[in-house]
Parts: C-alpha cells; structure tokens; sequence
C-alpha cells in the first residue's frame, strides 16, 4: 500500500501527511511533485493542506493547473481513492473532482482551533471512512481563511439525497449549532465525497490529530481506513 | 564615473539627513580618504546605523555570558546555535520589527516574521516554531484596536503560510507604548549539527550568487528609520516599509534547504536590513576576503534602478549565497525547480575591498573593515533617572482593596494583560507540522522533534514594570520568569536570546537602563548557566520623546529528554494536592494588582533567589520524570488567586478548594507577585515532594486540594470555574470587539 502526498509550491502539511500515512496507518509513502506527471504507482493520493501558489488569486485555483492534476483526475477517474484536506479539498472543488466551493470564513479570520466532526453516512461509505461508524463524533483541528463550504440549493439537495456528506462541524454532544459549525459552512459540511465515493475532501485536519502524543488520535481513522 | 555624475553630491547636510552625524561623517572620509560618493556613503549610513552597527549597545552587550558545553555559535552569526545531542542542533534568535509595525501593522509585523525565519533558514535549520512578544498601548487608545488586529493578522499571515506553527509569546498593554508599539518576533529551527551553514563568504574566485526574489525599491534606509525616534512625519515613511510575499519565502526556505543538501553552498546570508549592503559586507567581513558585485546582473523588478537604490533597498525573501566554483548549474537548477531567481552577480575576491560595478563602471570601491568593525562605538553617559526615588516611594500601605477579594479576583482576571489570548492564537496556526504536544496559552510551548524522544520547551518572557522600577532586578527576573515557565513543562534552560527595546540611548536616563538591564540579564544568566546565544537590540522606540517601558524581552529554549515527562499546567484529578513552591506572600510593587486598581506604577520591588530558582527548576524537572507532579504553574502577574484561577481554567475543568491565611494584608497575599513561586498538583508524591523542598530549601506549603466545580478559598472568595472562564475568556472583546 503506497500513499502519494502531491507537492505544490507552497504546500505545507506535505511532511505531515506523509508522517501521518507511514507512522499512523503504517503504509509506504512518497511524494510527487506537481510538475511531475508520474504518480510513481501510489495507490492512494492525498492533496495535503497549506497555501498552493500562495493562495493567490483564490484558494486552490492555481493548483488545480498543475500537471500533476492530470494525472490526479485521470486516477480519480479510473476510482483510484483520492482524499484533500483543508488546502486540497479547495484543489479538489476548484479541479471538479468534488462540488461546490469554500469560501472565506464567516468571520473573516483565519481560525486554527479543535473542532467537532459527525460521522454522516455508514462505515465504508468511502474507502477513508471504513472505520467510522456514523453518527460517531471526532475531534479534529481546523486552521484555514476558506472554510465556509458553499453550493447551489439544488447541488446542497443532491449532496444530501445522495449520501454525499460525510462530516458535519457539530458540538461535543454532537448537535449541530451555530457555534460549533467555525465558518459558517451551509448545512455545517465539512467534509464530502464525490458521485463515485471514491474522492474525499475535507476542511479538518486528520494528519495533526494521528497519534496520542499530540493528544488526539482520531485522524488516524481516516489513514488507517484506507489500507486494507 | 558615470553614475556618479546622476547622484547628489555629497556633503556633511546630505551625511546627516541619512542619519549620519558630522563627526561620523569625518571619520568616514577619514578611512577611505576621501569624500565618498552618493551610493558609498548610503552603505556607510545603514552600515553605521544602530540597528546594524550596535554602537550604543555593542560594549554593554560584550557583558553577556555567551559560551557553553552546548554552544555552537554565539552572538555574531545569523543567529545562535545551541546542541542537543543525537548530532541536531537548535538555531533561534528574537528580533524586533517595532517601527515599520507602527506604522503599517500588517506588513511590519508580517516581515518582521518573514526576516527572523530567513535568519534561521539561512544557518540550514528548518524552523520549528515562531513566539512573539507584542506590546501596545493603552486598551482605549484610538489606534490600539487597529494596530493589534493589523499585528496579528500580519504575523498569522506570514508564519500560517510558512507551514511553521507559531505556538507561544506574549501580549501586553500599557499607555506607554502608545506611540511605539513592540513586536518582537523569535523562530526556534532544528538542524544537524554537520550541516550548519555560516554567513561567509571563502575561497578566492568562488561566485557569489543572488536567489529569491528581485529587487524593487522598497523598504530603502528600513535600517536608518529603525534607527530614529517618530515625529508627527513618521506617517510619511510608510514607503520605507517592505512588502511580504509569504509565498516566495515558502519556495525560498525549501529551495535552500534542498540546495544546502549537497555540497554546493560555501557560505550564505539573508538579504534583510540594509539588503544587498548589508550581506556583501556582512559575509566578506567574516571570511576576511573581498567581493566584486555586479549590479547589471541583479534581477530587479523595475527598471531604471540606480546603484543606490539597489545596494540599499529592502525587498524582502532574498538571500546571497558564495557558491562552491562549478556548482552554478546545479543551483540555479534547484531554485529554478522552485521558480525562484537565481543568478551570479559576483565574485569572491582576494584582498578587503567591496566592489561594485554597474554599466561597466565601478560605482563603490570601498575597504570592507571601517563598514563594519570601523563603526563607531559610544559609551554614552548615563544617569538614574530622577524619578526613580519617587516611583520607589509609593506608598503601598495606604492603598486601599478596592473592592471584596471575588470583585478584585474577576477584574483582574478579565484585564487586558492578564485574560484570555485565545483571539490572538485561534489566527495563528499552532498546529502544523505536527509537532505541537503543548500550544500556546501555558506557561511554555512544546514541540517533540521527530526521530528522537526529545522535546524543546519555548517561551519568552519579560515584566517592563519591573524592569522600569528597577532595570538590573527586572531583567534578572526575565531571564527566571523564563527558566521558570519552562521547568514547569519540565525543561532545562539551554539558552536565551534576547530583544533590548529602550528609548532613546543619547538620553543618559535610558542609557542607564539599557546599561543596569543588561547587567541583570547577565546576572541571571550566569547564576542559572544559561548563555546568551543570540539578539538584537531596539533603540529609539520614543515617540515625541516620550519612551517605552524598558522592554527587555528573554527568549529561552529548553531541552525534555524525554517527551513522555512533558509537564502540564492546569488542575488534572479531584483529590490532588494543590501545593505551593516558593513565599506564601508576594509585594504589591509594580504589581497588576496596582496597574489595574490604582493606575499606578511605584514600589520597591522583591529580589529574586537565584540559587532557589537554579533548585526550584531541578525540582519541577525532577518530579514530572518520577512522575510525582501532575501539574505546575508558574505564580507571576495577578499573584497567587490568579494563577490558582489559571490552573482551573487550564486542566480538565476542575475547581480546587484553598486554605491559607494571610500573614499582614489579604490583597499581598491573593495578588502579590514575587519572583520564585510555582503552584504544583501531587497525589501519593506530595510527601515525597515535601522531602525533597525541604532538602533544597524550597518553601512548601500545602494550600488545599483539587476538586468541585469552583475556587473556594476559605474565607476569602468563592466563584465557580464556568465564571473564572467567562470573565477570562471575555477579557479581549472590549478591545477586539470580537
């Protein structure tokens, strides 16, 4: 099992995610440069957070051009497992791979801070969640400006009728409410999942809560999850 | 020359418009024996100027205690380099970026981080973590709200796009910075001790090499501003403050750092205050040789830019590097992998001149040695100031409470100096490369190095108030407070590196201070074994001569062998003894107690033990390894109720019921400060604990036991955690309006 952690000019949770797949999931990784067109055989391909092309222009719009992306799409295409967090799910809207799109935060801040995740759909429903339960609360931290996930009414109906959300920001207990949804995300998304459920993009960072020593370990579900 | 004929002539008025005084001028011709022309005399001025020359602080600063068993490089290099065995090294240095903060917030403070991260990087460390110390001025001064916010957005912008967590520092208010705001900005990198890189340049026909970002005309004579006092035209120099484009130094950090991989770099240096000025002569200075520089070969980003201009210009996300001959290609392949200029501009050359050629024409020969070590060095007159006595005399017994000990107990803990940061921090991100077992809002940050079981402890730590009522005392107990902070995490003080903020140093009065300040930071030093790696001092912070609070600002770095024996702040089981290591009663001097009560500052101020601190630390370090402590928290501004209060707010929830009585009057005791004091938590290991104290001569009282959803103190006050938290919690909103 072998993770491919993309690198953009400009990515900073590269080295994390690729600590996170080799030490929390115990997988081989490696990493590929975006102007790279080769995925050197990964089997599963994380687009790690930070600040793409400096986030410049709009969060993960230049990324999206990169050659690497090709490649990305076609594995995509192909069902190859496909997960963007916080940086990457910005790349994966703004490529096509998910819908809609993540705007500025509702107070307009950067905010870095642990938030509260709701598993939404059953175990399995995509090949990083196959040891969540749903229902099941996870404790994850944001730091993003662009978190606030948005889509048209009628894309929202269909995220929804088709089982496409995954994660919603809710409170410890588990509620949804206003104070626990950070950036004002519609309908509190913070994590989907594409039409074929193979591509998984989330704003939370999974990478910074895999290991107890760091005191949070619930991100390594979604590493661990992957490999069979 | 051509382009001499294009620049002002020179003379004595234009020498002193740069900042450079008459005398300083006649030495100048002096040592190159003759007048120099208008771009010469542009490199002499940021050369000579404070910021880089240290010519009112420099025969002070030798004072310091600067070697160790561990230290790798002292004050001098880019930065400090301490080891920490397994063959790494730590590299940190705190650096002010006070003046362009003041007068654009967002992009002073955001190159302040941008220009000590390059510092770090520069030496082949990648950072690890950034702190910073931030002063204001009063909550209700009309620019207060506006230049905190530009602060900290700029700071989070800065280090959140670097990928490095910035995961501790401090925050303060006080009226006297209203017109000179502090931003003191600290990056702690790691690197293998066989892969450190010096500023210098070496071998005799080596290429010097120009990477990162072209140069503009941006922040020209940065260096002469931050050298001068504010007037009502400061406004006006916002051109002289640099942009930051957090992006390119992201692509400059890895490129390098990739570069500095194989063995093609001899010797490199930022491009930060004075630019091109400062690292050419810089980096020939300590390689003893020559450079010849070619302006035609400099990427620049606007056209018709003459030769001083380029020398002097400030564009930030730059480095010049001495290359191995023929090794050109194989760098210029790496910056290019990262979209980054590259380009040869020079030579190293034999002898000590720095030449700078431009159309073919030799615009600046000058002798590298009257640059640097030439620079003038004064021992200006000092005097205690005249109001010391007076301040000294406060009359602290006629005081009154001001209110019952739970009122003062709230306002107090909801003061702007003493609430929550968490409005500053949540912009921040504290948590990216993964490293974060401790974040900010405790006594020190901690973050475990990968591949080993160790951990570094990080703080920085300064009271201005004391240092004001008496500078030695004061920045003695800076450099405690911080040793302090970190035995709480359980840390061994390695190093400080520190931030001299001061007035005007041609005032005898400030000189004295700076002068006493810095011969209390060496006290304490020496007496604790911890050395001064690193620093950077920060004069004329007046404004329409009116000074700061002497603001001498420790940061210090702390080794945990192992990461498994991280200490912890707050409250953890019910049960627990609540313990207290140190005097039972503090003093009321320079206290936040009178800041906030009384709007005052007077008193005399307790002393600090040295000796007990050096013991209380080993005794913090020793009982989280036993694991006979469960927590400690350091008892410093807001006495011993606050911090009792910050130990519910900062554990699992828990309230602590209290049993001491006071000795002479209540207020000394719930909100005296005194140097010295930890509140620590045992179960079974507080009789072992006892034992230990008392062989050290610790004090140890047992102050009551951790439990129920309030702080109880017998006879004096009862307020329940949930209040304590929203009183704390709320502290900021008056002046965020967050």
């Amino acid at each position: 099992m072998k993770f491919g952690v993309v690198v953009f000019p400009g990515s900073n949770c590269d080295h994390d995610c690729y600590y996170a797949a080799s030490h929390a999931a115990g997988a081989e990784a490696c990493f590929l440069w975006h102007k790279d067109r080769d995925l050197k055989g990964s089997d599963v391909i994380i687009l790690p957070g930070g600040f793409s092309y400096g986030d410049y222009l709009r969060s993960g719009a230049m990324a999206r051009f990169s050659p690497i992306m090709e490649e990305v799409i076609a594995f995509a295409n192909r069902g190859g497992p496909v997960i963007g967090i916080c940086n990457g799910f910005q790349i994966l809207t703004e490529s096509g791979l998910l819908p809609g799109a993540l705007m500025r935060n509702k107070h307009l801040k950067f905010l870095c801070r642990d938030v509260f995740l709701r598993a939404e759909q059953d175990a399995g429903r995509t090949p990083f969640t196959r040891n969540v339960e749903k229902g099941r609360v996870l404790r994850m931290p944001i730091a993003h400006n662009d978190g606030c996930y948005f889509a048209e009414p009628h894309l929202l109906d269909r995220l929804e009728g088709e089982g496409q959300v995954i994660f919603r920001y809710v409170n410890a207990a588990g509620e949804i409410t206003e104070i626990g949804n950070p950036n004002g995300s519609l309908h509190a998304i913070a994590g989907i999942t594409n039409e074929k459920r193979n591509v998984v993009g989330l704003m939370p960072h999974p990478d910074r809560c895999a290991e107890e020593l760091l005191g949070n370990h619930d991100g390594a579900l979604l590493f661990q999850g992957v490999v069979p | 020359m051509t382009n001499a004929t294009r620049e002002p002539e020179v003379t004595a008025a234009v020498a002193r418009e740069m900042g450079v005084t008459e005398d300083e001028f006649r030495r100048i011709c002096e040592f190159i024996g003759r007048t120099p022309n208008y771009t010469e005399l542009g490199m002499f001025a940021v050369m000579w100027s404070e910021h880089c020359s240290y010519k009112s602080s420099r025969i002070h600063l030798k004072t310091f205690p600067t070697t160790g068993a561990r230290v790798l490089k002292g004050p001098g290099e880019n930065a400090g380099i301490v080891s920490i065995g397994d063959g790494l090294a730590v590299v940190f240095k705190m650096e002010s970026h006070n003046h362009p903060s003041f007068i654009e917030p967002y992009q002073g403070a955001a190159t302040g981080v941008g220009g000590i991260m390059r510092d770090i990087f520069t030496m082949g460390a990648r950072p690890i973590a950034n702190l910073n110390s931030l002063s204001f001025g009063a909550p209700d001064h009309p620019k207060t709200r506006y230049l905190l916010g530009g602060v900290v957005a700029g700071i989070g912008g800065y280090g959140n796009c670097m990928g490095v967590p910035t995961v501790g520092g401090e925050l303060r208010f006080n009226p006297a910075y209203n017109g000179n705001i502090l931003v003191n900005a600290m990056t702690v990198g790691l690197v293998p001790e066989e892969k450190i890189f010096l500023g210098q340049a070496s071998g005799v026909g080596n290429p010097v090499m120009y990477v990162g970002s072209r140069t503009g005309r941006d922040g020209i004579h940065g260096a002469t501003m931050a050298s001068g006092e504010f007037d009502q035209q400061t406004e006006e120099k916002r051109p002289t403050v640099q942009v930051g484009d957090p992006f390119t130094e992201k692509l400059l950090l890895e490129a390098c750092l990739e570069a500095m991989k194989g063995d093609h770099i001899v010797g490199i240096q930022d491009m930060g205050a004075a630019g091109l000025t400062c690292s050419t002569v810089e980096m020939a200075d300590r390689g003893e040789t020559g450079i010849l520089l070619d302006l035609d070969r400099v990427p620049l980003r606007e056209e018709g830019m003459v030769p001083y201009e380029m020398m002097l210009s400030e564009s930030q996300e730059r480095m010049l590097l001495v290359a191995q001959k023929g090794h050109e290609e194989a760098l210029r392949q790496i910056f290019e992998k990262w979209d980054l200029q590259c380009a040869v501009v020079g030579e190293v050359t034999a002898g000590d001149r720095v030449v700078v050629t431009h159309q073919g024409q030799v615009v600046v020969d000058l002798p590298v040695n009257p640059l640097t070590s030439g620079a003038p060095l004064y021992d200006r007159p000092r005097a205690e100031p005249a109001n010391l006595r007076e301040l000294h005399d406060l009359d602290l017994a006629s005081l009154d409470a001001g209110g019952s000990p739970a009122d003062t107990l709230v306002k107090l803990l909801g003061s702007p100096n003493l609430c929550s940061r968490r409005w500053v921090w949540t912009q921040y991100d504290h948590h990216v490369q993964t490293n974060t077992v401790r974040g900010p809002g405790g006594d020190a940050a901690v973050v475990r190095i990968k591949g080993t079981r160790k951990a570094l402890a990080v703080t920085s730590d300064v009271n201005p108030r004391l240092v004001a009522l008496d500078p030695e005392e004061g920045a003695a107990q800076a450099v405690a407070e911080a040793a302090r902070n970190v035995a709480c995490v359980g840390a061994a003080p390695l190093a400080i590196t520190d931030c001299l903020n001061f007035g005007n140093p041609e005032k005898p009065e400030i000189m004295w201070q700076f002068e006493r300040a810095v011969a209390g930071i060496g006290r304490a030093c020496r007496a604790l074994g911890v050395p001064v790696i690193s620093g950077n001092v920060s004069l004329y912070d007046e404004t329409e001569a009116k000074g700061i609070l002497p603001t001498p600002t420790v940061g210090l770095v702390g080794l945990i062998d192992d990461v498994a024996h991280v200490g912890r702040a707050g409250f953890q089981d019910e049960g627990d003894h609540v313990l207290l290591l140190g005097e039972a009663t503090g003093s009321l001097a320079g206290s936040e107690w009178l800041h906030v009560l009384h709007g005052k500052l007077g008193g005399r101020i307790p002393k600090v033990d040295l000796e007990r601190e050096k013991a209380l630390g080993e005794l913090l370090r020793q009982g989280f390894r036993d694991g006979t402590l469960k927590s400690a928290h350091d008892v410093s501004e807001g006495g011993l109720a606050v911090a009792l209060a910050e130990c519910c707010l900062l554990g699992s929830g828990s309230g602590a019921s209290i049993k001491l009585d006071p000795i002479d009057r209540v207020d000394s005791l719930l909100f005296g400060e005194a140097p010295g004091r930890v509140i620590v938590t045992a179960a079974a290991g507080a009789k072992k604990l006892e034992k230990a104290a008392a062989k050290l001569g610790i004090p140890f009282r047992k102050l009551g036991k951790v439990g129920g959803d309030s702080l109880d103190w017998k006879g004096l006050f009862r307020l329940s955690v949930a209040t304590l938290r929203d009183v704390h919690e709320g502290g900021l909103r008056a002046i965020t309006g967050a």
